[in-house]
């Protein structure tokens, strides 16, 4: 199993990632944005955390015309699964590979914390290894977080079983900790091969650091 | 030639921003502020001369970088 992970300038939880998944038995390797292919025999390719370009103009929006940005899109167009964490995230919506954008905190604090959030569908790669209505806790840290996308696009995440993941209480009830519209904290495409999220999962990988919830997430990649 | 380039939330986006700027104005006992809306300005110099050849360009800056219209709208102004 051979993870790939993007590092722009600014990135900052590339190596955190690396980490994660090669305490799940994963090789990583991490490529410079400048790349113009990724390794051919990547299995997962993943767009890390952080403040790519320092969030200038708006979060994710000069990296996605970096030059590793074509080579990205022509293998998520190729089937090729891609998973975008947090400023991953930002920028494959800004990329247009996954639907919506993210905006400004409604509460416009930036927030780091514990959130649990619920798995609304694990019919994919990434949450096939949690039941619907699990609940999990996860780290958020994020200024850019607020999920937005217009009513039609909504209902189209509905029908196909877009959405992922909500923030919720302990007990699975919507709490909404930046405004995302209907609470949502985690999308994928409707291919199903591109995954994005807000929360860290590769930073709750130990109970000791507050929760391992995160090992059963990144394993539903290495699980065949 | 300069192109001034705003661009705001789309009406119907909620902006946070302007929404606990009306609030502090409110607080100041400013009255009568109906809405307030915040959006950021891009001010380009151009080299081109022609105002149609420049407004083709910049549109297809904004469509492609300055703003991202999944939320935002954008107006240019040419001076």
């Amino acid at each position: 199993m051979k993870v790939t992970i993007l590092q722009f300038p600014g990135t900052n939880c590339e190596y955190d990632t690396q980490h994660a998944f090669e305490q799940l038995g994963a090789t990583c390797e991490i490529i410079w944005h400048k790349s113009e292919s990724i390794p051919s025999d990547t299995n997962l390719l993943v767009v890390a955390g952080g403040f790519s370009y320092g969030d200038y103009l708006r979060s994710g929006a000069i990296a996605k015309f970096s030059p590793v940005m074509k080579a990205v899109t022509t293998y998520a167009n190729k089937g090729g699964k891609v998973l975008g964490i947090c400023n991953g995230f930002q920028v494959l919506t800004e990329a247009g590979l996954l639907p919506g954008a993210l905006k400004r905190n409604d509460g416009l604090h930036f927030i780091s914390k514990h959130h649990t959030l619920k798995v609304e569908n694990n019919d994919n790669t990434f949450l096939k290894k949690l039941n619907n209505g699990d609940v999990v806790n996860i780290p958020i840290a994020h200024h850019d977080g607020n999920y937005f996308i217009d009513e039609a696009g909504l209902a189209d995440l509905e029908k196909n079983n877009q959405i992922l993941l909500r923030y919720t209480d302990e007990k699975g009830n919507l709490q909404n900790p930046n405004g995302s519209v209907s609470s949502i904290a985690g999308i994928c495409n409707k291919d199903k091969n591109v995954f994005g999220l807000m929360p860290h999962p590769e930073r709750a990988m130990e109970s000791i650091l507050g929760s391992d919830d995160g090992v059963k997430m990144l394993e539903g990649f290495l699980a065949s | 030639m300069t192109a001034i380039v705003n661009v705001s939330l789309k009406a119907g986006v909620l902006d946070s921003q302007g929404k606990a700027v009306h609030h502090a104005l409110d607080s100041l006992n400013f009255e009568g502020v109906e809405d307030v809306r915040i959006g950021k300005q891009i001010v380009l110099q151009l080299a081109e001369t022609d105002k149609d050849k420049a407004m083709t360009e910049v549109t297809k800056m904004c469509e492609e970088i300055l703003a991202n219209t999944v939320i935002e709208d954008y107006k240019i102004e040419l001076i």
